[in-house]
């Protein structure tokens, strides 16, 4: 059966319940949210007077109310060192989400720590080190002196580039402004650390670098625009399943028709004809199918195209509108440079395209049209033009990225109301860090380093390679091995030695070691390997601030304790620069020593106003109290000005047609189809049978950190699944359910067949980063030029390994496609 | 779906009299607030949920869900023949289930597509498999679709007599 949590009452909210402002820490988006909290002994009651909502809750409440929560909404945690009840419901009043919550960030309460109701006992509560053959508690000041004195030797012996550091750049939980300043302080102020990569991928370096190079940053409109725009060209993006409520909220009324008066209000004088959307995808995904049920599917446009092949469509779009005169020729010449050269070099015809991509040309013709002709009166079309993974993890992603937005500039969308070039994103954004000039360009491939035998020590923040990399088959095989020295060198020493510890630990470096220092929320798969693990407290623990994919900047406040000792990663980070700047000054290096000055703070709001607040763009204007002010809609950077008790924003980028290079031109830029780019993706086409493409799913957020210990997320995908066509699968002997396992020359890893009729032959889908399959361990080493990792195309031959097991029998199988009928 | 009118009474009937226990309880609990010394009422742990008659085996259809109410009139739900035994099945063929159908997401009301056997949200496109439990086949709902807990009579009359999740719309399941 189903889990089910047959719970069948919740406590009431009492009309005195504390009120907090949240953002939804997962995705992009950051729906707002409230927490309301009230003493354990407590409760409200259904009569108006006794609960928060002021109605009748003896009565059966209508679809939308705001006057119910689900038990996912619903926890008991610790706030102050009391037991209190929460509720972290959705807020009608933020223009993100009006009220909406998402399948995961409708369980924000439930997957909260909570030592009363059991959940989320996975989070970490005290540092942890190696000690007589396994991680054991100890203190803040024990742990950290530990990783100062190995760090301080090996930076002292080897130089910094030693010193090899994976951290998170984003924002939402684990991530955020005051904890990138904190890191980014720490590593690129305090040292200069050059072996640095973030998160997701291998190296320091922009996923969207050619966009920033012509002058258009990646997050340039405002959510409104999808309720303005004539036609969505959505490229390698789901976002009924990534970006769910930007998508329910703003895409989906306007193909319902409901954004007609607003239309009309902020754009008089031309007509608004029903919205089109094209999609560019390998696979026919939800949002397909919710287009298609809200636009018709006279308006929707699938452009399933041969995977890795949209530079080539992109390309012949641009020339195909070129060709035909419906470029923006005022905006081109007054705003950018280099459009003849781009015209000239990116020169594609609708029939190369067409053979290249593996879709008719008259389709390609017809999302042209829908692209930039102009309308019946005579005027532009308004074309938004979002992306993401499918373009950023994909083939060629610098070049793919630059013909998206050649054809954005020249059909004058950027800047503009109903426009818009933009990525839709995965995490929040929350980057506040000292320059990074001195990482280079392009970054080290630190993976690949680390698996070359470089650096002594690696500090790991809120990252999990052994999930989250490519050739992560050969990453977790070295990294182990090289880790394992140091565990065996530390479990011969006597650990209240410091001394004797610290030596065994570098000659074990020296050696060919790697000592590995974790921070994080839980116990991760890389942290299996580390030496010392650092507790961290996420948002809600803390005051956490972030912005959206409409740099829409709020407050989350705190509303609960941390777990145990757990600190927030800014005051981890600036403990560790103490310890730092001690153990250096005990070494008799006071030059060295001094770097690490200015690591003072004790709340994470001393990190904002060191950080952010001085060095951000419109930071000045920015402090916690103006931000509590503004509540769940808070402010969209860049902030300009403070006025009336308000700040205020800037609602999209560019309106003036002054874009980020010197001479405030955007530029085009010469971007030819090469093929497949990546070393050794066309040898592996060539190679093997199936394309594991591959990407996230609706119920999961990110790798599954917190929903691996979520009841209702593990009853539904207790395996990846990996979508098959049904009759790939009888070819290969399989049913659903089964356990297969998915093989190639980078190695190996398993999943759960889902079987998919709208998949094609010899193209499956498969869930990405999850902790019971990893699908990274099959993606090769290949990169871009600038080290960006190519997940998207990975080709693989597939096997049985097992019939379904238990806790797979009670799954559904059935089309994930809404169907109204 | 039409609406069986006599059903409905009836299961309204057999609801005035569920709510009514309910009812007493509250009273109990009121009233022992007042005299110094009362001791307080008990209160279950789980709610006291209604017996009701929903059908009779014989007016179910194959894969045609038969529109009814439970725990009570503002709670529609179906009773559903699927015709071929599943988890939670009741009935001489173990294929009778029973399932809230106001959507557990947002409260809109859902659809049944007989084709794919699966529970449809016009709302936000949720999908759920009467065959699995309601388990959510792809949604935003953060809990499977309730389901009823049924049981048969030797004359074949259906009753419903719990509800295994959270209806949306109430902080209770019986108000």
């Amino acid at each position: 059966m189903a889990f089910k949590r047959n719970i069948d009452r919740l406590p009431i909210i009492p009309a005195d319940a504390k009120r907090h402002n949240v953002t939804c820490h997962y995705c992009i988006v950051g729906c707002g949210y409230h927490a309301y909290t009230w003493p354990v002994n407590k409760q409200g009651g259904p009569e108006p007077d006794k609960n928060i909502f002021g109605v009748d809750l003896s009565e059966q409440q209508a679809a939308e109310t705001v006057a119910w929560y689900s038990p996912s909404m619903y926890n008991i945690v610790k706030q102050n060192g009391e037991d209190v009840h929460i509720v972290v419901k959705p807020d009608r009043e933020c223009s993100v989400n009006s009220g909406l919550g998402s399948v995961r960030g409708a369980r924000i309460a439930e997957m909260s720590y909570s030592e009363a109701r059991n959940t989320q006992q996975q989070r970490l509560t005290d540092p942890l080190v190696w000690r007589y053959g396994q991680m054991q508690p100890t203190s803040w000041e024990d742990a950290l002196d530990l990783v100062a004195r190995v760090t301080a030797a090996v930076i002292k012996e080897k130089g910094e580039d030693a010193l090899y550091v994976s951290a998170y750049d984003h924002g939402g939980a684990g991530g955020g402004y005051e904890n990138t300043w904190g890191t980014g302080k720490l590593y690129f102020e305090a040292m200069k650390i050059k072996n640095i990569r973030i998160h997701n991928r291998p190296a320091y370096n922009s996923e969207v670098h050619a966009t920033r190079d012509m002058g258009v940053g990646e997050l340039n409109n405002c959510y409104e625009d999808a309720e303005l725009t004539d036609t969505i060209f959505c490229v390698g993006a789901n976002p009924l399943e990534t970006q769910t409520n930007y998508f329910l909220n703003h895409w989906v009324p306007n193909m319902r028709g409901t954004t007609a008066d607003k239309k009309n209000e902020q754009l008089p004088g031309e007509e608004h004809p029903p919205v089109r959307i094209v999609f560019v995808d390998p696979r026919r995904t939800v949002s397909i199918n919710a287009c298609e049920a809200e636009a018709g599917a006279d308006n929707v446009l699938h452009l399933a195209i041969n995977s890795g092949t949209d530079l080539a469509l992109f390309n012949a779009i641009f020339t195909h509108i070129v060709e035909k005169g419906w470029t923006d020729k005022a905006f081109i010449e007054a705003s950018t440079g280099g459009f003849d050269e781009a015209v000239k070099g990116n020169k594609m015809t609708l029939e190369e395209a067409s053979n290249i991509c593996g879709v008719p040309a008259a389709d390609i013709e017809k999302a042209a049209q829908w692209i930039a002709e102009p309308k019946a009166d005579g005027k532009r079309r308004r074309t938004m033009m979002p992306y993401e993974k499918g373009l950023i993890w994909g083939n060629d992603n610098y070049r793919t990225n630059a013909a998206l937005v050649n054809m954005a500039l020249a059909t004058g969308n950027i800047g503009r109301s109903g426009g818009g070039c933009v990525r839709l994103g995965g995490h929040q954004e929350g980057y506040a860090r000292p320059s990074d000039a001195h990482v280079g360009k392009p970054a080290a491939y630190v993976d690949q380093l680390l698996i070359d035998g470089q650096g002594g020590v690696h500090h790991i923040w809120g990252c999990d390679h052994y999930k989250t990399t490519l050739n992560a088959h050969e990453f977790k095989k070295v990294y182990k091995k090289r880790t394992d020295i140091v565990k065996d060198a530390m479990s011969a020493a006597p650990y209240g030695d410091r001394d004797a510890m610290v030596k065994a630990i570098i000659d074990a470096i020296n050696q060919g070691g790697l000592f590995a220092v974790n921070v994080d929320i839980i116990p991760t798969k890389i942290g299996q390997a580390c030496h010392v693990v650092l507790p961290a407290a996420t948002s809600g623990e803390a005051n956490l601030t972030s912005m959206n994919g409409e740099r829409r900047m709020r407050l989350t406040e705190r509303y609960m304790d941390p777990p145990g000792q757990a600190m927030p990663d800014c005051l981890i980070a600036a403990r560790m620069a103490n310890h730092m700047e001690q153990v250096l000054r005990d070494m008799g290096d006071a030059d060295y020593a001094d770097k690490f000055k200015g690591f003072d703070w004790t709340t994470e709001e001393d990190a904002f106003m060191d950080g952010y607040h001085k060095v951000a763009k419109g930071g000045e204007f920015v402090t916690y109290d103006r931000l509590r002010e503004a509540g769940n809609n808070g402010v969209q950077e860049p902030a300009t000005g403070y006025e009336s008790g308000k700040l205020v924003g800037t609602k999209r980028l560019y309106e003036d047609g002054k874009f980020g290079t010197e001479d405030g031109r955007a530029k085009f830029m010469v971007s030819e189809w090469r093929g497949l780019q990546a070393p050794g993706k066309q040898e592996q086409k060539d190679k093997y049978k199936y394309l594991i493409n591959n990407g996230r799913t609706n119920h999961v957020w990110q790798s599954a950190y917190l929903d691996q210990e979520n009841d209702f997320v593990m009853d539904r995908w207790p395996y990846p699944f990996i979508q098959m066509n049904p009759q790939d699968m009888t070819d290969a002997g399989l049913k659903e359910g089964d356990l297969v396992e998915i093989f190639n020359d980078a190695g190996a890893t398993q999943a759960m067949v889902y079987p998919t009729p709208t998949a094609r032959r010899g193209e499956t889908f498969m869930m990405f980063g999850y902790p019971t399959g990893v699908q990274g361990n099959v993606v090769n080493a290949g990169t871009n030029e600038l080290i960006l990792p190519n997940y998207k195309q990975t080709w693989a031959d597939i096997r049985k390994i097992a019939d379904a097991p238990r806790n797979v029998a009670h799954l559904t199988f059935k089309s994930q496609e809404y169907k109204s009928t | 779906m039409h609406r069986c009118k006599a059903m409905a009474d009836i299961g309204r009937r057999q609801f005035l009299r569920g709510s009514a226990l309910v009812a007493a309880g509250a009273t109990v609990a009121a009233a022992g607030a007042a005299p110094p010394h009362a001791k307080a009422a008990m209160p279950a742990a789980r709610v006291e949920y209604p017996s009701n008659r929903l059908a009779n085996v014989s007016e179910l259809k194959m894969n045609e869900p038969l529109e009814v109410n439970y725990p009570d009139a503002d709670a529609p739900g179906v009773l559903l023949k699927l015709g071929a035994r599943v988890e939670g099945g009741v009935g001489p063929d173990g294929d009778i289930v029973g399932f809230c159908t106001i959507c557990p997401h947002k409260g809109y009301p859902l659809a049944y597509s007989a084709d794919n056997r699966t529970f449809n949200c016009p709302g936000h496109y949720s999908v759920f498999d009467p065959e699995k439990g309601g388990q959510q086949v792809w949604g935003q709902a953060t809990q499977n679709l309730p389901q009823y807990a049924l049981r048969v009579a030797e004359n074949g009359d259906i009753f419903a007599e719990g509800v295994d999740e959270l209806i949306y719309g109430r902080l209770s399941n019986v108000l």
